[in-house]
C-alpha cells in the first residue's frame, strides 16, 4: 500500500471534553460530524411540528364553510407552516448534510473553522425558539411567509408576531452567514492532496454554490428585516405611510426569496449527482457541464426575483427582463436534467430507495420545473399568481424537489452516519406511499388553481369540483403524514436493527467511503490517493483506473 | 486566493457578504429620491462641511491603522500601540462627529418617524456607525494585546484581517458621503 497518502490533520487541538461521550459533548462538541447531526435532528423535530400546521391547514379546507380552526389560528398556521419548512426543516437539513459530508468527501478532518461551524448551529436552534415563542405569548406571527407590507406593518399588525417572525430570522440569517463563508473557505483551503476542484464531488460542488447565493441573498433579507422592523418599532415610513412603498418590499424579499429557492435546491442537485452514477454504476455523465451550471443558476438566481411581483405592476421592461431571465434559468437545470438520464441511460441500475427517492425526484422535480416556467409567461402568471396553482408548484419544487432529495441522501448516507443500513423494505413502503400520497395531495391543486381557488383562503363555497378536489387533497395530505411517520419508525428501527453497514455497503466512489462507518472523530486514519472524481474506483480496479481514461 | 490565510479569507468573505447588506440600505435611499423634494432632504438637512470634517477622520483611521499594521510586522511594538492608538481617537472622533449631527438634526426636527428622508438616512448612516463601533472596538482589543505585549509579528493575521474590515468600513463611508453629501450639491 505504498500509494496511500496520509490523511491532513489538525495543527493546533480545539478545547475538547475528557469524557466524548454523553449529551454534554454534543452540546459542547465542535466536531463537524456531531454538529451536522444536530443540525438534521433539529429539522427532523421541526418536520414534525410544521407537518402538523400543515395538516391543521388542509383540515380546515377539508370540506367548503368549514370551521375547524378559527380565521385568526388558520392564518398562524399558514404562516408557521411556510416559515418552518422554509428555515427550519430544508435548509437546516441541508446544511446539516453538507457540514457532515463536504469535510469528509474533500478528505478533511473538519470544516475551517470548527467553533463558528457549532455558533451557526446554536443560532438556529435560539432562532427557532425565539420563533415558537411566540406561541407561548399568544403572539404568533400570521401574515404569511413572506410577511408583505404593508399588512406586517404597524397599524394592520399591532400584536408582536412580525417581531417574532423578523428578530428570529434574522438571528437564523446570521448563521446562515457564518456557515456560507466556513463552507467556501473549507472547500478552497482544507481539501486532500491531491483533490483539485475539478475531482471535488459534485455534491461539494454544489453546496460551494449555495454557500455563495447564502452569503449574498441573506444579508438583503437581513436588510429588508431591519427596514420592516425600523417601520415597526421605530416607526419609520420605509413600507407603509407618509411615502414608503410596500413594493419595495416586494422587491428586497423577492431579490433574497429567489436565490433562496436555489439554496434548496442546488444541494439536492448535488445529492442527486452522488446517487444516481452510484446506483447506475456509471460515472456521472458531462461531471463539467453539472459543476459549471451550478454557477450559472447562481449567476441567475439574482436577476430573476421580479417574477414574483408580475401582479405588481411594474412596467414592461421590468417584467420582459425578469421573464427573460426566468426562461434563462431553466436552461442549466435542464442540463442537469439531462446529465441524470443520460447517467441512467444504458447503466446497471440498482433501484435501493435511495435511487428510487433520486428517481422520484427526477419525475417531480421537472413536473414542478415546468410549472415554474409557466410564471415566466407574464400573462399566465396574471391568471395564476396567488392560487392554488402557485401552491402545488412550490410544493412539487420543495417537497418533490428538496424533500425528496434529502430522503435520498438519508438512505444513501445514513449508513455511514450510524454504521447500520436503512430497512430497505421499509424504505420502499416509505418511497411508494409518499410519493403516491405526494401527487395525491398536490397534483390535483394544480386544476383547483386553475378553476380559480385563491391560496391563503380561509375557506370556500360549495363550487362545483371544488369540495371533491380539496377533499383529495386533504386526504393525501393525511397519507404523506403517514409516510413521513413511516420513516420515523424506519430510523428508530434501523438504529437499534439495522443491518451492520460495514465501510461502503454501496460500492461506492467518493472518499467518504473510505473510512469506518461512522467516521472517527479526526476522520480518516489513512486516505486512498486521489488522481480522479472517484479515488475509490481506481483503487479497486488498479487495471482501469479513470485517470488513464482522462476522467 | 487559494493560498490565503483562512483568517483573512473569511473576513473578505464576509464583508462580500456586507455589500448585498449596505447595497439593500443604498438602494432604498435611491429609491426613495424623488420622494424627498418636499420638507427635509439631503440639500437642505444635511451639512456636508461639518461631514467632510469628520470624514477626514475616518480617512485618516485608515490610514494610520495601516501604519499599525506595518509597524507590528516589523516588531516596532512602541510604533504599534502609537498607531492603534491614533485610531481609536480618529474613530471616535467620526462617531463624535456623527452623533453631534444627530443631535443637531434632531432638534431641527429631522426624526426617523418624521420623514421618508430621516428613515433612510438614519436606517443607513445609523448601521454604518454600529459597523464602526464594532471596528472601534476590534482594534481597541488589539491596542490591548499591543499593551500588554500580546501583539507580535506572529499574530499580523488579526492586525490584517481587523485592517480589512477598517477600510472596508471607510469603502462604505466614502460612497454614503458622495452619495448623500455631495451629490446634492453639484447636481
Amino acid at each position: 500500500m505504498s500509494n496511500i497518502t496520509l490523511a491532513p490533520e489538525a495543527s493546533d487541538s480545539l478545547p475538547a471534553l475528557s469524557k466524548p461521550t454523553g449529551l454534554l459533548s454534543w452540546i459542547a462538541s465542535v466536531d463537524h460530524k456531531q454538529i451536522g447531526i444536530m443540525y438534521m435532528i433539529t429539522a427532523l423535530i421541526f418536520l414534525v411540528i410544521g407537518g402538523v400546521e400543515a395538516l391543521l391547514v388542509r383540515l380546515q379546507l377539508i370540506v367548503p364553510n368549514a370551521q375547524v380552526l378559527s380565521p385568526q389560528t388558520y392564518n398562524q398556521m399558514f404562516t408557521m407552516h411556510g416559515t418552518t419548512m422554509i428555515f427550519l426543516v430544508l435548509m437546516p437539513m441541508l446544511i446539516g448534510f453538507g457540514n457532515y459530508f463536504v469535510p469528509l468527501m474533500i478528505g478533511a478532518y473538519d470544516m475551517a473553522f470548527p467553533r463558528m461551524n457549532a455558533l451557526g448551529l446554536w443560532l438556529l436552534v435560539f432562532g427557532g425558539l425565539l420563533m415558537y415563542y411566540s406561541f407561548l405569548i399568544g403572539q404568533v406571527p400570521d401574515g404569511g411567509w413572506f410577511m408583505y407590507a404593508p399588512l406586517s406593518e404597524q397599524p394592520y399588525t399591532s400584536h408582536r408576531g412580525t417581531d417574532y417572525w423578523a428578530l428570529s430570522i434574522l438571528v437564523m440569517g446570521i448563521g446562515s452567514t457564518t456557515g456560507a463563508i466556513n463552507f467556501i473557505v473549507t472547500v478552497l483551503t482544507m481539501r486532500a492532496p491531491g483533490m483539485t476542484l475539478r475531482r471535488m464531488p459534485l455534491f461539494v460542488w454544489t453546496t460551494f454554490a449555495t454557500a455563495i447565493i447564502i452569503l449574498f441573498a441573506i444579508p438583503i433579507l437581513n436588510a429588508g428585516l431591519a427596514m420592516l422592523e425600523a417601520d415597526r418599532l421605530l416607526g419609520a415610513r420605509f413600507f407603509n405611510r407618509g411615502g414608503g412603498s410596500p413594493v419595495l418590499y416586494q422587491h428586497v424579499f423577492w431579490a433574497f426569496g429567489h436565490p433562496e429557492v436555489y439554496i434548496l435546491i442546488l444541494p439536492v442537485f448535488g445529492i442527486i449527482s452522488e446517487v444516481i452514477p452510484v446506483f447506475s454504476r456509471k460515472p456521472i455523465f458531462g461531471y463539467e457541464f453539472v459543476a459549471g451550471s451550478s454557477f450559472i443558476i447562481t449567476f441567475l438566481s439574482f436577476g430573476v426575483w421580479a417574477h414574483h411581483m408580475f401582479a405588481s405592476g411594474l412596467g414592461i421592461g421590468f417584467n420582459a427582463f425578469t421573464a427573460f431571465g426566468t426562461m434563462l434559468i431553466s436552461v442549466p437545470t435542464g442540463i442537469k436534467v439531462f446529465s441524470w438520464i443520460a447517467t441512467m441511460w444504458g447503466g446497471k441500475l440498482r433501484f435501493t430507495t435511495a435511487m428510487l427517492f433520486a428517481v422520484g425526484f427526477l419525475i417531480t422535480f421537472t413536473i414542478g420545473g415546468i410549472t415554474g416556467v409557466t410564471f415566466a409567461i407574464v400573462p399566465t402568471d396574471w391568471q395564476t399568481t396567488d392560487s392554488y396553482y402557485v401552491v402545488a408548484h412550490i410544493h412539487y419544487v420543495f417537497v418533490g424537489g428538496t424533500l425528496f432529495g434529502i430522503y435520498a441522501a438519508f438512505y444513501y448516507w445514513f449508513p455511514k452516519m450510524t454504521g447500520r443500513m436503512l430497512s430497505e423494505k421499509w424504505g420502499k413502503i416509505h418511497f411508494w406511499f409518499n410519493f403516491v400520497a405526494f401527487n395525491l395531495t398536490f397534483f390535483i391543486q394544480h386544476f383547483l388553481g386553475l378553476v380559480g381557488m385563491p391560496r391563503r383562503v380561509y375557506t370556500y363555497p360549495d363550487l362545483p369540483g371544488w369540495t371533491t378536489m380539496n377533499m383529495i387533497s386533504t386526504v393525501g395530505a393525511f397519507l404523506s403524514g403517514l409516510a413521513h411517520l413511516i420513516f420515523m419508525f424506519n430510523v428508530f428501527y434501523s438504529l437499534r436493527r439495522g443491518e451492520r453497514a460495514g465501510d461502503n455497503p454501496w460500492d461506492a466512489w467518493t472518499l467518504e467511503w473510505a473510512t469506518t462507518s461512522p467516521p472517527p472523530p479526526h476522520n480518516f486514519d489513512e486516505l486512498p490517493p486521489v488522481r480522479s472524481a472517484r479515488p475509490l474506483w481506481d483503487l479497486a480496479h488498479p487495471e482501469d483506473p479513470d485517470w488513464k481514461r482522462g476522467h | 486566493m487559494l493560498t490565503m490565510d483562512r483568517n483573512k479569507m473569511s473576513m473578505l468573505l464576509f464583508l462580500a457578504s456586507e455589500i448585498g447588506f449596505f447595497g439593500t440600505l443604498i438602494l432604498a435611499y435611491l429609491y426613495y429620491y424623488p420622494s424627498y423634494a418636499e420638507g427635509p432632504n439631503a440639500a437642505n438637512s444635511l451639512d456636508p462641511i461639518m461631514a467632510a470634517i469628520f470624514t477626514v477622520a475616518l480617512l485618516a483611521s485608515s490610514f494610520t491603522l495601516y501604519r499599525a499594521q506595518k509597524s507590528n510586522e516589523h516588531g516596532e511594538q512602541r510604533a504599534t500601540r502609537t498607531w492603534l492608538l491614533a485610531t481609536v481617537v480618529l474613530g471616535a472622533i467620526f462617531l463624535a462627529g456623527q452623533l453631534w449631527e444627530y443631535i443637531n438634526l434632531l432638534n431641527e426636527g429631522v426624526t426617523i418617524s418624521g420623514s421618508l428622508f430621516g428613515s433612510t438616512f438614519y436606517t443607513l448612516t445609523g448601521f454604518h456607525g454600529l459597523h464602526v463601533l464594532g471596528g472601534l472596538i476590534a482594534i481597541t482589543i488589539l491596542l490591548g494585546l499591543a499593551m500588554s505585549g500580546h501583539l507580535n509579528p506572529a499574530r499580523a493575521v488579526a492586525v490584517e484581517t481587523v485592517e480589512y474590515y477598517w477600510h472596508f468600513v471607510d469603502v462604505v463611508w466614502i460612497i454614503i458621503f458622495g452619495l448623500l453629501y455631495v451629490w446634492p450639491h453639484i447636481s
